[in-house]
């Protein structure tokens, strides 16, 4: 069975400018020991579909339809103190400003010690035993546990929230953009720590990200979002090998490629469209270059090109000739 | 080629402050040597990449250059000019001459002014426009070449109707309304999203080839750096370790902190299971450099030699300088 398993999730904001339909009917799932990442623009409903899975939606953000099942309890029905308890124990998240999500005038192992306490009952003691081994795992030296977060660098304190993340054993974790505020060799050591942590602790990581480069190397299966709704989803392998979907190509399209030659790229032009818009038709479509009239009238389905490859473009493709 | 930027042994070092007790007791004064020792030059309509890890001392440059900050010693000379020696009048003349593109467009842009007046600011400050038609015609011809068009629509928005995008072409029609020769560009696309990225990075492009602007382009993204540059430089700890050509970045380096760098770089392809060897640690303490080559104690090839003696920037081939020691064996 799926560890979490989302179907036809809506996840609707109201504001004064109507309804905001940031996430459309997002599907997908992810298994024990198995990473995948959610990529898109901003605005395109990532974010919101992990704080739909968390329930931490802000006060006007509602989950409309759907279900999330995580072990097969849909989480939507919780209330909302079981679903408290729900949180670290079973699912936690990291976010992405490590520098700021660390309180500055706590010592960094109170804070893990802390959490620890509060959902496993523990005494501090044990607690602080169990931090240094979540240290061990997170490759901190276990003697720095009193130290305050303005002593760690900001690597350092991004393998904190991991840490902390991991400090009551959850089945999932989501990460929310883990190393986009992070220079480019600690990127690839907080890669390499969430590889092993989903290779030895067998947990299912959620990985969100605008930066579709470094999933390659994390990542089992890659789904891609575009104004609320998904636009392709398949293996790893699949998606970078072939783009069927043309918003896919113009993402990849955005990354130099130093085997190949040095080409300034066209530019996707406009900007993602407004979800409280009504939007017929492909919600592509206005950036689109491949574009035809049957784009702007019917909505393309997600539909199974090949084996586990899935995309929504009536051209999938086939758009580039 | 004129050489139209030489800098020359640039050093920016920062006295820190302590506390009142520490500082009656202890003698030493202790520094920060954020630039220590960088040379380089840019030519008229020429790109240079500066790359580096956060607090290799990039960004400093880039200030020391604009003389945004004072530099400790050494000279930057544009247009056969030694900046430093000016006096404030005359760096209000080089600043017409030379401008700076901020990382962040969410917040280098004054969220109470409308477009007009960002964009016009410098206009106002060199006394440039005669008339409020005038400063409109200058503000809407500088919109357009930043890509705003029709520039008409974005004159009176305010910076919170604009996306990321659209900020930083205001930022950079701000930049380029007085037609500087020279911008610095201090990682102008890392805040933006990647779709956007490519369209900021077109539009840098085409002002180099229109207007013959030199950019120095401050990132740590090496992929970018190879895309657009015409000469690359590596900062570590706030000296040059290596410069070359963007074949620099096609596996041609002979730095082992270069190395390290390709290594890391995320590669938007099928890379399963790529084995990376990232180096362990971040970049040390600037107070407390190394001894001997200062990337020694990172170093995967550290030498005895390493930890006592301090590389030279040595010529490898034509316009390909390295500093390391691995360079000289035989």
């Amino acid at each position: 069975m799926e560890l979490l398993k989302i179907d036809n999730l809506k996840t609707y904001f109201k504001t004064s400018k109507g309804i905001v339909r940031a996430v459309d009917g997002v599907s997908f799932s992810i298994e024990r020991g198995q990473a995948v990442g959610l990529v898109g623009e901003s605005g395109c409903g990532k974010t919101t579909t992990a704080l739909s899975i968390v329930n931490l939606l802000p006060e006007n953000g509602k989950i409309t339809e759907g279900s999330i099942l995580l072990d097969g309890k849909d989480l939507t029905k919780l209330s909302k103190d079981r679903v408290r308890k729900q949180r670290w124990k079973n699912v936690s998240i990291v976010f992405q400003s490590a520098m700021n999500a660390l309180n500055p005038v706590m010592k960094v192992g109170d804070q893990v010690i802390e959490a620890i306490m509060y959902h496993n009952h523990l005494t501090y003691e044990e607690a602080r035993k169990k931090t240094k081994e979540l240290f061990d795992l997170v490759e901190i030296d276990k003697n720095r546990i009193d130290n305050y977060p303005h002593e760690f660098s900001g690597g350092m304190k991004q393998r904190v929230m991991i840490a902390m993340a991991l400090a009551c054993d959850p089945k999932l974790i989501i990460g929310d953009e883990p190393t986009t505020a992070l220079d480019v060799i600690v990127q690839a050591q907080i890669l390499n720590l969430l590889n092993k942590i989903k290779e030895e602790l067998n947990t299912g990581l959620l990985i969100i990200t605008h930066d579709l480069s470094i999933l390659g190397e994390v990542c089992d299966e890659i789904v891609i979002m575009y104004a609320g709704k998904i636009v392709e989803k398949g293996r790893t392998e699949q998606i970078y090998e072939e783009h069927l979907h043309p918003y896919t190509y113009k993402l990849f399209k955005s990354f130099p490629d130093i085997q190949g030659e040095r080409i300034l790229e066209e530019a996707l032009m406009g900007r993602a469209p407004n979800l409280s818009d009504h939007l017929p038709g492909c919600r592509f479509n206005p950036r689109c270059s491949f574009a035809s009239d049957k784009c702007r009238i019917e909505e393309p389905k997600l539909k199974e090109a090949s084996p586990g490859h899935y995309c929504a473009c009536h051209y999938g493709g086939v758009w580039n000739g | 080629m004129d050489k139209l930027l030489d800098v020359q042994d640039l050093k920016v070092h920062f006295n820190i402050k302590r506390g009142f007790i520490e500082d009656i007791f202890s003698k030493d004064q202790v520094v920060v040597k954020a630039v220590d020792g960088v040379s380089f030059s840019i030519k008229k309509g020429e790109i240079l990449s500066l790359a580096g890890e956060s607090g290799s001392g990039k960004t400093t440059v880039g200030k020391a250059v604009l003389n945004l900050v004072k530099p400790t010693s050494g000279k930057v000379l544009f247009n056969n000019e030694d900046i430093s020696a000016k006096s404030e009048k005359e760096l209000k003349i080089f600043r017409q001459n030379a401008q700076m593109i901020f990382q962040d467009p969410y917040q280098s842009l004054n969220p109470k002014q409308s477009v007009i007046d960002i964009v016009s600011e410098p206009l106002s400050i060199h006394n440039i426009t005669k008339s409020e038609k005038d400063k409109k015609e200058r503000v809407e011809v500088a919109l357009e070449l930043a890509g705003l068009k029709p520039a008409g629509e974005y004159l009176y928005r305010y910076p919170h109707e604009l996306s990321g995008g659209e900020r930083q072409r205001v930022a950079i029609a701000g930049s380029i309304i007085l037609n500087p020769g020279f911008i610095v560009a201090d990682e102008p696309v890392s805040m933006l999203d990647v779709s956007i990225r490519i369209g900021i990075i077109n539009l840098l492009m085409e002002l180099r080839n229109k207007k013959d602007i030199s950019f120095l382009f401050i990132t740590h993204d090496l992929s970018l750096a190879w895309l657009i540059s015409d000469r690359i430089a590596i900062m570590y700890l706030g000296k040059i370790v290596e410069m070359g050509g963007p074949e620099l970045i096609e596996g041609k380096c002979k730095h082992p902190y270069t190395k390290a760098l390709i290594d890391v770089m995320p590669l938007a392809k099928a890379v399963k299971n790529r084995t990376k060897n990232a180096l362990k640690g971040e970049t040390p303490n600037p107070v407390k450099i190394p001894s001997g080559c200062r990337f020694h104690p990172r170093c995967p090839h550290c030498m005895d030699i390493c930890r006592v003696e301090e590389p030279l920037l040595a010529n490898i081939s034509e316009g390909h300088l390295a500093a390391c020691h691995l360079n000289k064996l035989p």
